[in-house]
């Protein structure tokens, strides 16, 4: 239970980061990604869909962007917006990069859907210097209800799929989440949970607070020091 | 001689022979100028086999206008039994131009917007020299004496050809199979010439599988006593036989079982019954026995022999210590890799190494697994996602250098 008492990391201050009058109704996650993009840096996206991200970053940042997109569709818009996607997915076409290939990489709710969330996130701190991740946390309170009171699995905005059919494959809450980056030894540099409607909680709470407050979990990560995850 | 391009310009294009398309091919505008480089004994070709060899001719047909910068040419690499003739009414055959669904005014490689140029490789039989040309030494054809030629010699051979028409690098080189095996080898070996490149439904070296149904058709020709040791020009047979049946064996590697399925099953030829015999009952036997006949009109069987091989030796990652994304290192080339869902010849797998590696060396790559049924061929037939992949890719490579 040592966890529960353990205070989240210094309280990402989204709304600071994201770029004054750059919003133009772009997604919430995509401008955190925005704000913290150095210019020309590079990019990769993971499952970067018709590649809006990607181009919201090339056109105002410059950045040097890749994207893994599993959708045919979607690499063919992103083909048109002249963006280098590959039709791939996180499971099997991380392994080739090579170690720092990347300033930053991004993985937009899609972990919960991979064959091995562990591996995949270790890739991705092995290929990037920082990497954003975000998810559907199981831990959320509309969750816990379905289950506790109504016994069945939830299905949710970010969810929306029912249990025969859903894509996400390997659930997880915020707290498994913190785990994980434990167990590959990740340093959590940032981190913030959004509400259901995709806004950040301010304030820095204990994980517990978020696992059950937020939505999703929203984290930047980087590869910690040899050793720096075990004492904790 | 006249010609709607003008290259006299061009260093060194004044000595270059230029032969006219056939007059009938003016349509959609679309005016081809069929055209012969040649490359005296001062402009050897520096061959794998350890041969110079000189002297030779490469040729080629053109269609659109090359601009001012000369930043807008593109190289279309040809297929195995491909030849240059693209986008308009083929001499010998009478069949349209094997890649108009792709090229043309307003196509994906648009005419109109682009200088495109397709070679007939060296060792094949369309112009270019190969097995069945002259050798001057000894007035008769090379047949067997000719060098063997690799992927490599072939695009060193379009590298010259593009020099001596003053194009010192390509806005896009293109090709599918053989064609994209050349590609390839264009941005390992001229990174700097390629500014976005497209290899579609190959990969980087051939497969054993591959190799083992070159070699059938190979031995077929060989087992063709016409085929006279690779003398049959002096002899003056033709080795139809054994050429007709590698091409059967070959185009059914170009098709998938649901497309021979939809487009023959088991029907009949010409009836609902066998006839007990040998005769071409089922459908698919008299498209193929068609397919292998129609073949032989056009192409030489020695120069089977040469491309086929050359195909076998392709293995791009072996000039590199085995390690295929240091021949992509550094480079600045786009890519746009492509496959085929039903293409069992070089199937996603292929390209999929071609992606990782390209990953590897960090170079800008897109990759599209095109969904069909039709199977290797697919590449060169209606396929509106291919296009739309190609028109995106292509288009956003042109605003990136300014075309």
């Amino acid at each position: 239970m040592r966890a529960l008492r353990d205070l989240s990391p210094a309280p990402w201050d989204v709304a600071a980061l994201l770029p004054r009058g750059e919003a133009g109704g772009a997604r919430i996650d995509h401008l955190v990604v925005l704000g913290l993009v150095a210019p020309g840096a590079r990019v990769l996206d993971i499952g970067c869909g018709d590649g809006t991200l990607l181009a919201l970053l090339r056109d105002r940042r410059g950045i040097d962007g890749r994207g893994i997109e599993l959708s045919r569709e979607g690499v063919n818009a992103c083909l048109a917006r002249g963006l280098p996607v590959i039709q791939g997915d996180a499971d099997t076409d991380l392994e080739n990069y090579p170690d720092d290939a990347f300033d930053v990489v991004v993985l937009s709710q899609t972990i919960q859907a991979t064959r091995n969330p562990r591996i995949v996130l270790e890739h991705l701190l092995r290929i990037g210097r920082q990497v954003v991740i975000s998810f559907p946390n199981f831990g959320h309170w509309r969750v816990r209800a379905e289950l506790a009171f109504r016994g069945r699995m939830p299905v949710t905005e970010l969810m929306p799929e029912a249990w025969y059919e859903t894509q996400n494959i390997h659930h997880c809450t915020i707290r498994d989440f913190v785990g994980l980056c434990r167990t590959v030894g990740a340093e959590i540099e940032k981190a913030t949970a959004l509400n259901a409607r995709g806004r950040p909680m301010r304030f820095a709470m204990p994980w517990w607070v978020w696992n059950v407050m937020g939505a999703q979990g929203v984290f930047l990560l980087s590869r910690g020091e040899p050793g720096d995850g075990a004492p904790r | 001689m006249t010609t709607s391009l003008d290259l006299t310009t061009a260093p060194g294009a004044a000595d270059t022979d230029r032969t006219e398309a056939p007059a009938a091919d003016v349509r959609r505008g679309l005016e081809p100028k069929g055209q012969v480089a040649l490359f005296g004994a001062d402009e050897p070709l520096a061959m794998d086999a350890g041969v110079a060899f000189a002297p030779f001719q490469i040729a080629y047909q053109t269609a659109g206008t090359l601009n001012a910068a000369r930043s807008n040419a593109v190289l279309i690499c040809h297929a195995l039994t491909g030849d240059q003739h693209f986008a308009h009414t083929h001499p010998v055959t009478g069949k349209r131009g094997w890649w108009e669904t792709l090229v043309g005014p307003g196509k994906p490689v648009d005419t109109d917007r682009y200088f495109v140029v397709c070679s007939n490789v060296i060792g094949s039989c369309m112009g270019s020299t190969g097995p069945a040309s002259i050798d001057p030494a000894t007035g008769g054809a090379y047949g067997l004496d000719f060098p063997l030629v690799t992927i490599r010699d072939m695009v060193r051979a379009q590298a010259m050809l593009l020099d001596r028409l003053g194009i010192a690098d390509l806005f896009l080189c293109i090709g599918g199979s053989m064609g994209g095996m050349q590609v390839l080898q264009w941005a390992a070996s001229y990174p700097e010439r390629v500014f976005a490149a497209m290899p579609i439904a190959t990969g980087a070296r051939h497969s054993a599988q591959n190799i083992a149904f070159h070699e059938v058709g190979r031995q077929a020709i060989m087992a063709d006593p016409a085929w006279a040791e690779g003398r049959y020009l002096e002899a003056g047979t033709r080795p139809a036989k054994g050429l007709g049946v590698a091409r059967m064996g070959a185009h059914i590697t170009y098709l998938s079982e649901p497309a021979l399925h939809r487009k023959f099953g088991r029907r009949f030829q010409g009836g609902s019954a066998p006839t007990f015999s040998f005769n071409a009952d089922f459908q698919i036997e008299s498209y193929l026995r068609h397919q292998g006949l129609s073949f032989v009109e056009r192409f030489d069987a020695n120069a089977y022999l040469y491309l086929t091989r050359a195909m076998d030796y392709f293995d791009l990652a072996a000039d590199q210590g085995g390690v295929l994304a240091n021949a992509f290192k550094g480079t600045r080339t786009r890519f746009c890799v492509m496959s085929f869902t039903s293409d069992w010849l070089f199937p996603t797998a292929d390209s999929r190494a071609i992606v990782h590696a390209l990953n590897a060396a960090s170079a800008a790559v897109a990759f599209v697994e095109v969904e069909s049924d039709k199977g290797h061929d697919a590449f060169l037939l209606d396929e509106p996602v291919m296009f739309n992949a190609a028109q995106g890719f292509i288009d956003a490579a042109a605003r990136a250098r300014g075309l």
